[in-house]
């Protein structure tokens, strides 16, 4: 009994948390902007494509929702490399994991948003001699993405938190960190709440800069 | 010129335009011909397919048989050969040359009211920005609106929207322009302030075809009247005798009869 908190140890290698951070951050970063293209092509490919594609990318959503997220980076980490002959370090496969995870999501997001765009817009755009493509980036992708714009930040942010799972292949972000920094000093209380600290205190930043961006572009509805 | 049609070449020849939706009939075979300059208003009931008819002459709506020829120029299908949908570009550019504005306006909500009037220039025209933006503020102008060139379509009013819309639609040069029960969204107070500029751009020779419930409006404004019930074109003449309360035409007093009786 008599556990005395101590954090002495867990600012002397800080250093370790904060490139965590840093990383996880990264991680979401590139995932999600990776996402971001897998979702909009699908979606896209998807309202407009016939009853073969549209299996197939509904197969691709759903199986990538309904296994969890863990299980994914195992498959690719490990399992991927042994069936064909691709090699690739850990953050990068990870990266692969994340991305095709976040795809799935949005295409369900974007797809909704495209579908939510009213059909009178589509009328005006072809009324003016728009071309399909035209239309599509300059009509339906503005209002949907202003309308699929809050989802969006709420992937981003959750995909953040999910980076933590990158630490079962070692890859050193937050999370990683944390666990590197118990290993040493036996400190697991100090550590975990000083990385829980970090992820609340990120989340809710982040929460607020994107709320920001949402403003922005709602005051242009 | 107020009767029609026969002497002139049509600037739009409507003949035998038929179309329906699963199993219900729309348009019966309907025939139009509208001549430069002309106003033709289409009234009747609702269900009657005046909606249906305009959204057929720019190809918003496909039709199963017959011809819609905009100065001599099949709208939406090819030419030659066996009946055959225009290519997605080719049907593009047909709708350029005829100009919409809607019931709901429609306006691009994230552009602003100048933005609206040059999305089409720049992309369809091929203006460059300053161009359009010089092309868009001239219509804003006559439309009253030249203050509201920067609003976004949510910062104006239900009227101010559709004379953005009317100027969407006018800046591009249509050879004709249609107007789909444009005062219907409108609360009664923002009505004239639309009329008024569909008046001027009647008066200056714009030809138009609007479907409408403004009767009053109709009366004053048009070259011809022509009353849809049914999928067909029941009567078709000058204002004043189509809308004299003892017309021969059945279909025609019970509507009119009708629509007196709602309207006061």
């Amino acid at each position: 009994m008599g556990y005395a908190l101590n954090f002495n140890l867990i600012w002397r290698h800080f250093d370790k948390l904060w490139s965590g951070l840093l990383l996880s951050l990264e991680l979401a970063v590139i995932s999600i902007a990776i996402g971001i293209v897998i979702g909009l092509v699908l979606a896209v490919w998807y309202v407009s494509a016939g009853r073969v594609v549209r299996t197939i990318i509904a197969a691709y959503v759903e199986f990538i929702r309904n296994v969890p997220l863990i299980l994914l980076v195992y498959l690719v980490f490990y399992g991927l490399p042994t069936v064909v002959d691709i090699a690739y370090s850990a953050p990068t496969s990870f990266v692969v994991t994340l991305s095709l995870y976040s795809g799935a999501y949005l295409v369900e997001v974007f797809r909704s948003g495209l579908e939510a765009v009213p059909r009178g817009q589509l009328d005006a755009g072809k009324a003016i001699g728009l071309t399909p493509w035209q239309r599509l980036l300059n009509v339906r992708l503005p209002t949907m993405l202003r309308i699929t714009l809050p989802a969006l930040s709420n992937t981003f942010i959750s995909l953040f938190k999910d980076t933590s799972v990158a630490s079962v292949i070692s890859v050193p972000e937050l999370t990683y960190g944390a666990q590197w920094i118990n290993f040493n000093t036996f400190r697991i209380v100090e550590v975990y709440l000083v990385v829980t600290a970090m992820y609340l205190l990120t989340g809710y930043i982040l929460l607020f800069a994107l709320r920001l961006v949402e403003r922005r572009f709602r005051a242009a509805r | 010129m107020s009767t029609g049609s026969n002497d002139t070449p049509a600037l739009l020849d409507i003949r035998d335009v038929s179309k329906a939706f699963g199993t219900v009939q729309v348009l019966r075979s309907v025939s139009l011909q509208v001549t430069r300059g002309e106003v033709v208003t289409v009234i009747g009931p609702s269900g009657s397919g005046k909606t249906t008819l305009l959204r057929c002459v720019n190809f918003l709506e496909s039709y199963d048989s017959g011809s819609i020829r905009i100065d001599g120029k099949e709208v939406g299908f090819r030419e030659a050969g066996a009946r055959q949908r225009r290519s997605e570009r080719d049907l593009a550019a047909m709708r350029a040359e005829t100009g919409m504005v809607f019931q709901s306006f429609n306006l691009f909500p994230h552009l602003t009211a100048a933005g609206n009037i040059m999305l089409g220039l720049t992309k369809v025209r091929g203006k460059s920005s300053a161009e359009a933006r010089t092309i868009a503020e001239h219509w804003l102008g006559r439309v009253g609106l030249a203050h509201k060139a920067d609003s976004l379509p949510a910062e104006l009013s239900g009227g101010q929207q559709q004379r953005v819309g009317i100027a969407r639609a006018v800046a591009m040069g249509p050879k004709i322009l249609l107007l789909d029960e444009i005062t219907s969204a409108l609360d009664p107070e923002l009505v004239g302030e639309v009329l008024e500029v569909v008046r001027s751009l009647a008066e200056d020779g714009m030809t138009m075809v609007m479907v409408t419930h403004e009767m009053a409006f109709a009366r004053d404004a048009s070259s011809r009247i022509v009353f849809m019930a049914d999928g067909g074109v029941s009567a078709a003449g000058p204002p004043a005798e189509i809308l004299a309360a003892d017309t021969d035409n059945e279909r025609l007093r019970t509507f009119l009869a009708r629509f007196r009786a709602s309207h006061f």
